[in-house]
C-alpha cells in the first residue's frame, strides 16, 4: 500500500506522522508539498498537525484553499481513506470533508496531556483493532480544538456512528472533567459519512512507540496498514 | 521616527555612550561620526553586544573539554555525542522586553535562541525556559506568568519545536524586573556546523527572512540601562515575534545547509543587522560593502539609520559560494520568504554602508571591534552571612510544614505553566517536564540527551560563591538522576547594575563559584549571555546565574524517573545529611525568615556521590530517583510519592532535630528507590567508595509516614501541591 503526508508551510507533525507510519506500512509514506496540483495513487491521505500558513485568518482556513487540498477532497469523495489529525482535522473541516468546527478551547488556553479516549466503534479500517468501548490513552495538543456542531449535525453523526472517540476518565466516564477543551458531547474525532475520513484532535502518532510512554496509537495504524493492503 | 540633525552631547548620551567611549569613537573614526556611524557604535558598544563589564570575569570559566567542539563566542556552543553527532546548544534572557510587553518580549525571546542554533546548522529539537517572577502578591506578577507563558507557547508551539523543561519561581526581588530565560537545543552533525565569520572577497552577502520594520530600534540598548516608572513608555522597543515565518526560516535554512552553497552564516539578533554584518566581517578578519537601498522594507520611507538598527525578528545575513546565488534563491522562494543580494564581502576591512548610490556610512570593523570599551568594574566581595544552626530554627509541626512547602509557589506542581506548552512535538520525547531532568531521544537512535535549568537565586544573594558552585552543581544532579552523563551547560547570568560594586561583587563570586564547580565535575561552559542592569529604581534582582545543562544517555533503556515502580521498593539516601536550614524553604515559607548562610557545597562528595548513582542507574539496579534540593528530604519523598501515586514509610536521619533532617537542604544528596532485594547490598557498596547511604523505609500503601506515627495521605498532598498554580491564576 502507499501512504501520503501532506505537507503545507507550518506543518510540524509531518515528521511525527511519517515515522509511525512507515514503522507500521514497513515503507515510507510520499511528503507531498501543499503546491502540488496532482496525486500519484494513493490508499491513505495523512494532514498532520502543526499551524498550517500559521493559522492566521482561522485554523485550516487558508490551508483548506491550498492547490493540494482541491485533489485531496477528490480522492476522498472518491473514497481514499483520509486521517486527518489535530490542524489536519482543523484543515478537513474548513475543506468541507467533516461536519463541524473547531473553537478556541473553553480554557482559552493551549492545552498539551495525555487524554484517555473511548473507542465508539471498532467497524472502521482506522479503529479495527480496538474494541468498541475500549478506553485508550493519547496525547493532545491544541489551542483550537472545541468541537462544535449544531444539535441536528450531532444526532446525524450520532445516529449514523460516526463518532469515532470521545474524551472520556480512565474507567471510561465521560465527564467534564475529562474533556480537554469543551468539545460538545465529549467528541475527539469523527467520521465522515462512508468513515473512509477520519478527523481527530489527539494525535495517535505520538504514543506509537512505548520508549515515548505509551503505545496506543500503533494500533490505528496497524489496523490502517492491515485493511488497506 | 524623528532623528536629531546634529550630533550633540545629549544624542550621544541619548545613545548610551558615556563621554570617555565618545571620546574612543572619535579617535577609532578619526572624525566626528554621522547619526547612523553614532548609532552602530551605540548598539555595538552596549553592554548587551559588547559585554564590556563582564567580559573580564567570564573568561575565568573552564571552557575545554575533549567533547567540546565549540566554545563560547559563536552564536552557540558545540558539543560531541559520537557517532557524528553534535548537540549545540546556548540560553539567552530575555528579561526588559518580556515585562514592558510580556507575551511579544517572552516569544520572541524563543524566537531569537532558535535562530542562535539553527545558525548553527541543528535542527532546534528541544527549548527550556527558566522563568523568575515577583512577589505572587504583587499586581503586576499574574499578569506577567499568563503573558509570559502564553508567549513561550504561542512561539514554541507554533514552530514545532517541544518545550521540554524548565524552571518557575517567585520572589519580591523580581517584582520590577522578571527574568525570562530560554534555552534551545538543537542537534547537528559534527561535519556540517555552520560558523559567522565572513570569507571570500567578492561574495555575495545576502539578507533572507522577513522584512526589516521600524520595531525593536534600540532594543540593545534599551536591555542595557536599568529601569525606572516611565520604562513603560518603551513599549515600542519590544519586537514582535512570527513564528509561523520561524518555522520557514528554520526549514529554508537547513534545506540550504545541506548544499554547498553557504561559506557563512549569522542571525539578526540585538542590534539586527549592525551587529551581524561586523561580527562576520570581524570575525573573518574582511570588510562588508552593503547597500541598504536592497534591504527589504516592511514600510516606506524607512532611512539607513532605522533599516541598520532595526530589531525586527526572523531575519539572517549570509554570505553565499560565488555562482550559487540561485541555488539559495530558490529554496528561499519555495519557502516564501524574502532573500536579497544586499552586498559583498570586500579586502577593505571596512564596514560600507550605501544609500541612494552615496555613503552613508563608513566604519573601521576591526578598530570598532579591538577599541570595544572593557571594564574592571570595582567590586566588593558579598559579606558572608553568619550560619544558622537548626537549634537557632523554630521546630514546626512536621506535617503542617510538608503540607505548607509543597503548596508555596516554588514547590507548588506546575502543571499550569507547561501543559500550555507543546512538550511531545517531534515524537522523542522521552521524558517529560516535571521530573529532574527532561529526555529527549536523538532522533532514530537510541540515544538521549538529558537537559535541564537550575539556580538557586536566594542562595547567590547569600553567598555568590556558594550559590554559583551550587546551581552548577544541581544542573550536574539532576543530569545525574536521570541517568545521563552530564556533559556541558550555558550560562545565562542575570545581575543588576553593574555599576554598583556590591553588584560587581555579586557577579565575580558567582563566576568563582561555578569555576569551581565547572572544574570539579567536568562540567564546561560552552555557550552563555550576560543580562545586567535588572534593577528597578535602583533595587536590583538577587543574583541568578542561570544554568543549563546537557548530558547523554547512551541507551535510552536505562533511563529512569522520579516515580518508583512498585509498593514494596526500597528508598536510599545518598549523601550526608547534616541538617542545614540557613536559606532553606522552610525556613523563608514556614518561618518567614532569609537569613543565614546556604548549605555549603562539598564539590568532592558532589561527585563521588554522583558517579556512584549514575553507575547504579546504568547497571540497572535503580527503579527511580529524585535529586534533594528545595525544601530537603521530606520534599523530596513526597515528591516521589506524588509521582508514583504511591505512599512510603520512612526514619528520618537520626542525631539531628527533626525539622532540620526533614527540610534542611544539604547538596549532594539523592534518593533511590530499588527492589527491596538489593537495597543492602547498594548501600554496602556505597560505604565501600566512601559514599554516604543509608535505607530510608520503603514504598506502599496511600500515606507518606515518618516515624512512629506521622502520616500524611497522598491524596492530600497531591491536592495541596496541584491546587495552588490553577488557584492563583484564576484570581481575578
Amino acid at each position: 500500500m502507499q501512504a501520503a503526508v501532506i505537507v503545507f508551510p507550518g506543518s510540524n507533525c509531518d515528521r511525527d506522522a511519517q515515522v509511525a507510519l512507515t514503522q507500521s506500512m514497513g515503507r515510507p509514506p510520499l511528503m507531498i508539498w501543499h503546491r502540488e496540483t496532482s496525486l500519484p495513487k494513493l490508499d491513505l491521505i495523512f494532514i498532520p498537525g502543526g499551524f498550517a500558513y500559521g493559522d492566521y485568518l482561522r485554523c485550516g482556513a487558508m490551508a483548506a484553499h491550498s492547490p493540494v487540498m482541491r485533489e485531496v477532497v477528490a480522492r476522498a469523495k472518491a473514497g481514499t481513506a483520509v486521517l486527518a489529525v489535530c490542524n489536519g482535522f482543523q484543515v478537513a473541516v474548513e475543506a468541507g470533508l467533516l461536519p463541524g468546527a473547531l473553537m478556541r478551547n473553553a480554557s482559552l488556553k493551549y492545552v498539551c496531556r495525555d487524554v484517555h479516549l473511548k473507542v465508539e466503534t471498532s467497524q472502521t479500517p482506522f479503529t479495527a483493532r480496538y474494541e468498541t468501548g475500549q478506553v485508550i490513552r493519547i496525547p493532545v495538543g491544541h489551542g483550537e480544538g472545541n468541537y462544535y456542531a449544531d444539535d441536528e449535525t450531532l444526532k446525524r453523526l450520532e445516529g449514523d456512528g460516526r463518532v469515532a472517540f470521545r474524551y472520556c476518565e480512565p474507567d471510561g466516564a465521560l465527564t467534564d472533567n475529562a474533556n480537554p477543551n469543551g468539545s460538545r458531547r465529549n467528541i475527539a474525532g469523527i467520521f465522515n459519512k462512508e468513515r473512509t475520513v477520519l478527523g481527530m484532535m489527539p494525535h495517535p502518532e505520538r504514543l506509537s512507540d512505548p520508549a515515548l510512554g505509551g503505545n496506543d496509537g500503533r494500533a490505528m495504524f496497524d489496523a490502517l496498514a492491515e485493511a488497506l493492503a | 521616527m524623528k532623528l536629531p540633525e546634529k550630533i550633540t552631547p545629549e544624542v550621544v548620551r541619548e545613545h548610551g555612550l558615556n563621554q570617555a567611549e565618545y571620546a574612543r569613537v572619535l579617535e577609532v573614526m578619526g572624525r566626528e561620526p554621522n547619526l547612523l556611524e553614532l548609532g552602530i557604535f551605540s548598539v555595538m558598544w552596549s553592554e548587551h553586544c559588547s559585554y564590556k563589564s563582564s567580559k573580564k570575569w567570564l573568561k575565568r570559566l573552564p571552557t575545554k573539554a575533549p567533547w567540546v567542539i565549540c566554545g563560547p563566542g559563536e552564536n552557540a556552543g558545540v558539543i560531541d555525542i559520537g557517532d557524528g553527532d553534535a548537540v549545540v546548544f546556548k540560553m539567552e534572557s530575555h528579561n526588559h522586553p518580556s515585562f514592558i510587553e510580556p507575551y511579544q518580549g517572552a516569544a520572541t525571546g524563543v524566537g531569537g535562541i532558535l535562530r542562535d542554533v539553527f545558525t548553527m546548522g541543528a535542527r532546534p529539537i528541544a527549548n527550556l525556559n527558566a522563568l523568575r517572577f515577583g512577589d505572587p502578591e504583587h499586581p503586576k506578577t499574574r499578569h506577567l506568568v499568563a503573558g509570559v507563558v502564553a508567549g513561550i507557547g504561542g512561539y514554541g508551539n507554533c514552530v514545532g519545536i517541544p518545550t521540554v523543561g524548565g524552571e518557575c519561581t517567585f520572589h519580591p526581588s523580581y517584582n520590577g524586573n522578571i527574568l525570562v530565560n530560554a534555552m534551545t537545543v538543537g542537534l547537528a552533525r559534527t561535519d556540517k556546523i555552520f560558523y559567522s565569520a565572513a570569507a571570500g572577497i567578492g561574495n555575495p552577502v545576502v539578507y533572507v527572512g522577513s522584512k526589516t520594520g521600524r520595531d525593536g530600534i534600540h532594543g540593545a540598548t534599551m536591555a542595557s540601562a536599568e529601569f525606572d516608572d516611565a520604562s513603560e513608555e518603551k513599549r515600542p522597543t519590544v519586537q514582535v515575534g512570527d513564528p509561523f515565518t520561524e518555522k520557514l526560516l528554520i526549514e529554508a535554512c537547513l534545506e540550504l545547509m545541506a548544499t554547498d552553497a553557504i561559506v557563512s552564516i549569522q542571525d539578526m539578533g540585538a542590534a539586527g543587522l549592525t551587529s551581524s554584518s561586523f561580527e562576520m566581517a570581524s570575525k573573518g578578519g574582511v570588510g562588508i560593502e552593503l547597500e541598504l537601498d536592497r534591504v527589504p522594507c516592511r514600510e516606506t520611507g524607512m532611512v539607513p539609520y532605522e533599516i541598520m538598527l532595526s530589531e525586527s525578528q526572523e531575519r539572517m545575513l549570509m554570505v553565499i559560494r560565488p555562482g550559487r546565488e540561485d541555488v539559495a534563491r530558490a529554496v528561499f522562494e519555495k519557502w516564501e520568504l524574502d532573500f536579497a543580494v544586499i552586498g559583498h564581502v570586500t579586502d577593505t576591512g571596512r564596514m560600507v554602508l550605501k544609500w541612494q548610490g552615496a555613503v552613508a556610512g563608513d566604519l573601521p570593523v576591526a578598530p570598532l571591534a579591538a577599541a570595544a570599551p572593557e571594564y574592571d568594574r570595582p567590586w566588593v566581595a558579598t559579606a558572608k552571612p553568619k550560619p544558622i544552626h537548626a537549634s537557632d530554627v523554630a521546630a514546626k509541626d512536621i506535617g503542617s510544614a510538608l503540607l505548607t512547602l509543597i503548596a508555596s509557589p516554588d514547590l507548588a506542581n506546575k502543571r499550569w505553566v507547561w501543559e500550555q506548552y507543546d512538550h511531545m512535538v517531534m515524537a522523542d520525547t522521552a521524558q517529560r517536564p516535571g521530573g529532574d531532568a527532561a529526555v529527549v531521544r536523538v532522533h532514530g537512535t537510541k540515544k538521549a540527551r538529558a537537559l535541564t535549568t537550575d539556580c538557586t537565586p536566594r542562595y547567590c544573594a547569600a553567598d555568590p560563591e556558594a550559590g554559583g558552585a551550587q546551581a552548577v552543581a544541581e544542573t550536574w544532579r539532576n543530569l545525574t538522576a536521570v541517568g545521563a552523563r552530564p556533559l556541558a551547560l550555558t550560562d545565562c547570568m542575570n545581575f543588576g547594575n553593574p555599576e554598583r560594586p556590591e553588584i560587581m561583587g555579586q557577579f565575580a563570586g558567582c563566576i568563582e563559584g561555578m569555576r569551581a564547580a565547572c572544574l570539579a565535575l567536568d562540567f564546561p561552559v560552552v555557550s552563555g549571555n550576560v543580562s545586567l542592569y535588572n534593577e528597578t529604581n535602583g533595587k536590583g534582582v538577587q543574583p541568578t546565574p542561570a544554568i543549563g545543562g546537557v548530558g547523554l544517555l547512551d541507551d535510552l533503556s536505562v533511563m529512569v524517573t522520579v516515580a518508583p515502580k512498585s509498593a514494596g521498593e526500597t528508598l536510599i539516601l545518598v549523601g550526608e545529611t547534616r541538617g542545614h536550614l540557613g536559606q532553606s524553604l522552610y525556613l523563608r515559607e514556614i518561618l518567614g525568615r532569609e537569613d543565614g548562610a546556604p548549605p555549603p557545597v562539598d564539590l568532592a562528595a558532589e561527585r563521588r556521590n554522583g558517579d556512584f548513582v549514575r553507575a547504579q542507574i546504568r547497571a540497572g539496579h535503580v527503579k527511580a530517583c529524585h535529586d534533594l534540593s528545595d525544601g530537603g528530604l521530606l520534599v523530596a519523598v513526597a515528591e516521589m510519592c506524588l509521582a508514583a501515586k504511591l505512599g512510603a514509610a520512612i526514619d528520618l536521619p537520626e542525631g539531628i532535630p527533626p525539622h532540620a533532617a526533614a527540610f534542611g537542604e544539604d547538596q549532594g544528596r539523592y534518593i533511590l528507590s530499588v527492589a527491596a532485594g538489593s537495597a543492602e547490598n547498594m548501600v554496602k557498596a556505597a560505604k565501600t567508595l566512601g559514599v554516604p547511604a543509608q535505607i530510608l523505609g520503603r514504598m506502599g500503601g496511600r500515606h507518606l509516614t515518618w516515624g512512629a506515627k506521622s502520616t500524611i495521605s497522598v491524596g492530600e498532598l497531591r491536592d495541596r501541591n496541584e491546587a495552588w498554580f490553577p488557584a492563583y491564576m484564576a484570581t481575578p
